[in-house]
């Protein structure tokens, strides 16, 4: 028997390592474009590193990521631009297969973390940071991480009961997400000029002044819930079909929910307190992916890298445009995020495949 | 509720929304009195009605509080929950979507993007004038949303409707976020706006939209039996002879003018739209041509209560009325999601 066996037909690829122990499906087309993300991704990656006051070529971008080149570029690339730009690349992606996750398990194209409270409640704890001044000494980081786990504790307790079933903890996230948001507008009506001027900056979502100390928490997330999302989404491909089917294919139902939605509120969670709620990228991200994939369900890794694909050209865009501005990667990200998403909408139904 | 044993007759089931919907009615008179009794300058209950019925008798300075101010904010109250609750229940039963509210088509983030714009570019400053780009951002919004859901085959299904009205609302999102950061007076203008009230506004301000809630009130009426079919999927609708296009047409047209002009003046207070509908649902049962009437009646009572409440707790400042509204509304929400199933649409 063959090492690898490999078929093509219809545009999919079986393939079978060794003695059949590891064999699948992979689509040709959700190949090539991940492939395709991903070096646009590193591309975008580096002329982000690139770019900035101190003028450093896209020739020696990449050398200096790997430590070589002179002192001063070494410098400026390790200090100032890569933390800025990979707090980028892992918030992008950790909200893009955040996004990805909910939308696959409820099956509506409409759900994202910033639906079911996570988001809302790291807001509401930065905002009253901010407005009423405690919590100074955590940051704006941890305060956010906090108010987003004590929101989803808070959803997944109240939806207990029975097993808290997908529907009814999206249901109880949206009653939670809305007290969260209308305690933080009582804030930010309630706040002084320019505390209302810095909470709505934060509120945005930037990239603005962020270092390593941004960096390592949601690598270290990053590097834990990403693996665990993957080996999940075995689940999540179950689910997809409705709860009655994935029980009937034998999938345990409440524990695979309850693990996808610690994973997906995980990511969410982090990445709000690395640069604030970039809000729509995660409903979006996973959208785009699944039109450029013309696949079924949002997939994981084409999400993420969509994910990263629009922070980073959001943020990139946002220092061209206004370079003194310092103007939120979250304005542009929504400003650049929409129209992909229509033009996708009306590229679909035009074709006849849009749902 | 107790379940009945056997199936109601249609007359005995009439007979008994008419009851419920009268004394549904009676409260809400009572909640409007006391709206008008209650707030940082107490009024008694005897005053109130004479100063509504026999204003020659009332003393000065209660007619004009009651008139002047307390009047007009019960009337915004009023209306603003009627429309807002008949455009959630509209708006569900057009998208087939238990989540949707009226600010799914872009309403809310279109009357902010308007106002933020009058503010921030035309430095407009007048008072009221900024109600009018409200109601403007707020139409083209959804007139946007509209055309881009219902091109292609098939016009405007839900998810094609519900997804160009993310769009739209985070492009529009988007912009008023960067004005607002780059415009304190425009900021200003926005987070009073944003936090929901009925407070402050002129009878004047309720002439001006008084016309589209009518309008638009009568037009989600008449929409119930043609709901109806339509809960039961486009094919069958069509089945039974709904032109399923135009229904969702003058659907989208009625939610957008009632949720336009009652978002323009009080913000966004569109969790009234999503409660309430469920609510009555609970009542009901799926039939829109109860299910809407009840809604005009208990969304007012919700938003009201609110109100009122508002101004008790924070005596002698008061709360906004959205803030209110869901702290009031989401535990109610919350609790009736894990007591039982909502119903499906």
């Amino acid at each position: 028997m063959a090492l690898l066996e490999l078929s093509t037909e219809a545009g999919r690829a079986t393939f079978r390592l060794g003695r059949g122990a590891v064999s699948g499906v992979v689509s040709v087309r959700v190949l090539v474009v991940t492939t395709v993300l991903a070096v646009a991704t590193f591309g975008v990656f580096c002329l982000g590193v690139a770019t900035g006051d101190y003028p450093i070529s896209v020739t020696d971008v990449v050398p200096a990521l790997f430590g070589v080149g002179d002192s001063g570029t070494l410098l400026v690339v390790n200090e100032l631009r890569l933390p800025r730009v990979l707090v980028g690349l892992l918030v992008g992606a950790a909200f893009g297969i955040s996004g990805a996750v909910f939308q696959t398990m409820t099956r509506n194209p409409l759900a994202s973390p910033d639906m079911i409270g996570v988001i809302a409640g790291a807001q509401t704890a930065v905002v009253a940071g901010i407005v009423l001044g405690f919590g100074a000494g955590l940051g704006t980081q941890a305060l956010g991480l906090l108010g987003a786990l004590v929101a989803a504790l808070a959803v997944y307790v109240l939806a207990w009961g029975r097993g808290a079933t997908g529907y009814r903890i999206v249901l109880v996230g949206i009653g939670v997400a809305w007290m969260c948001t209308s305690a933080t507008d009582y804030l930010i009506a309630k706040a002084l000029p320019f505390e209302a001027q810095k909470a709505v900056g934060w509120l945005v979502g930037s990239l603005n002044e962020r270092g390593w100390q941004h960096v390592r928490p949601i690598g270290l997330a990053l590097a834990v819930l990403v693996p665990a999302t993957l080996l999940l989404s075995r689940w999540l491909r179950t689910l997809q079909l409705g709860e009655a089917v994935a029980t009937g294919l034998g999938t345990h139902v409440a524990r695979a929910q309850l693990a996808l939605l610690v994973t997906a509120v995980g990511l969410a969670a982090f990445g709000t307190a690395a640069a604030g709620p970039i809000l729509f990228v995660a409903l979006i991200a996973p959208q785009i992916a699944q039109r450029l994939a013309a696949v079924a369900a949002p997939p994981l890794l084409v999400s993420a890298l969509t994910g990263s694909l629009i922070v980073l050209t959001g943020d990139l865009i946002a220092r061209h445009v206004l370079p003194d501005d310092h103007l939120p990667v979250g304005v542009v990200t929504g400003v650049l995020g929409a129209p992909v998403l229509l033009w996708l909408l009306a590229r679909a139904n035009r074709t006849g495949s849009g749902g | 509720m107790s379940a009945p044993i056997r199936p109601p007759t249609v007359r005995g089931r009439t007979r008994h929304h008419v009851v419920a919907l009268t004394a549904g009615l009676l409260v809400l008179a009572l909640v409007c009195l006391l709206s008008i009794a209650i707030g940082a300058r107490q009024i008694p209950l005897t005053q109130v009605v004479s100063s509504l019925v026999d204003p020659g008798r009332a003393p000065e300075d209660i007619l004009a509080i009651v008139r002047g101010l307390r009047l007009p904010r019960t009337a915004l109250g009023l209306l603003a929950g009627a429309a807002i609750g008949l455009a959630g229940a509209v708006m569900q039963g057009l998208t087939r979507n238990p989540l949707a509210d009226p600010g799914l088509l872009g309403v809310s983030a279109g009357a902010a993007f308007g106002i933020v714009t009058a503010s921030a570019v035309l430095h407009l400053t007048g008072l009221y004038g900024y109600i009018w780009f409200a109601i403007l951002g707020a139409l083209l919004a959804s007139a946007v949303v509209y055309l881009l859901g219902g091109v292609g085959r098939g016009g405007a299904t839900p998810v094609k409707l519900a997804l160009a009205g993310v769009g739209v609302t985070l492009l529009l999102g988007s912009l008023t976020s960067a004005i607002v950061l780059a415009s304190p007076l425009a900021l200003d203008r926005y987070r009073y706006w944003t936090a929901g009230s009925i407070a402050g506004q002129t009878s004047g301000t309720l002439l001006r939209v008084l016309p589209f809630l009518a309008v638009g009130i009568l037009a989600a009426l008449a929409l119930a039996p043609a709901l109806n079919s339509l809960a039961l999927g486009d094919q069958v609708a069509t089945a039974l002879g709904r032109r399923v296009g135009l229904i969702r047409l003058g659907g989208a047209a009625a939610v957008t003018v009632l949720a336009a002009a009652t978002v323009a003046v009080t913000g966004p207070i569109v969790f009234v739209g999503l409660v309430v509908p469920h609510l009555v649902r609970m009542i009901t049962g799926p039939d829109y041509r109860w299910l809407l009437p009840y809604t005009l009646v208990l969304a007012p009572i919700l938003l009201l209560t609110a109100d009122i409440a508002g101004r008790v707790v924070a005596r002698p400042g008061e709360i906004q009325v959205g803030v209110i509204v869901a702290f009031l509304g989401a535990p109610f929400f919350i609790a009736l999601v894990r007591r039982r199933r909502l119903a499906e649409l």
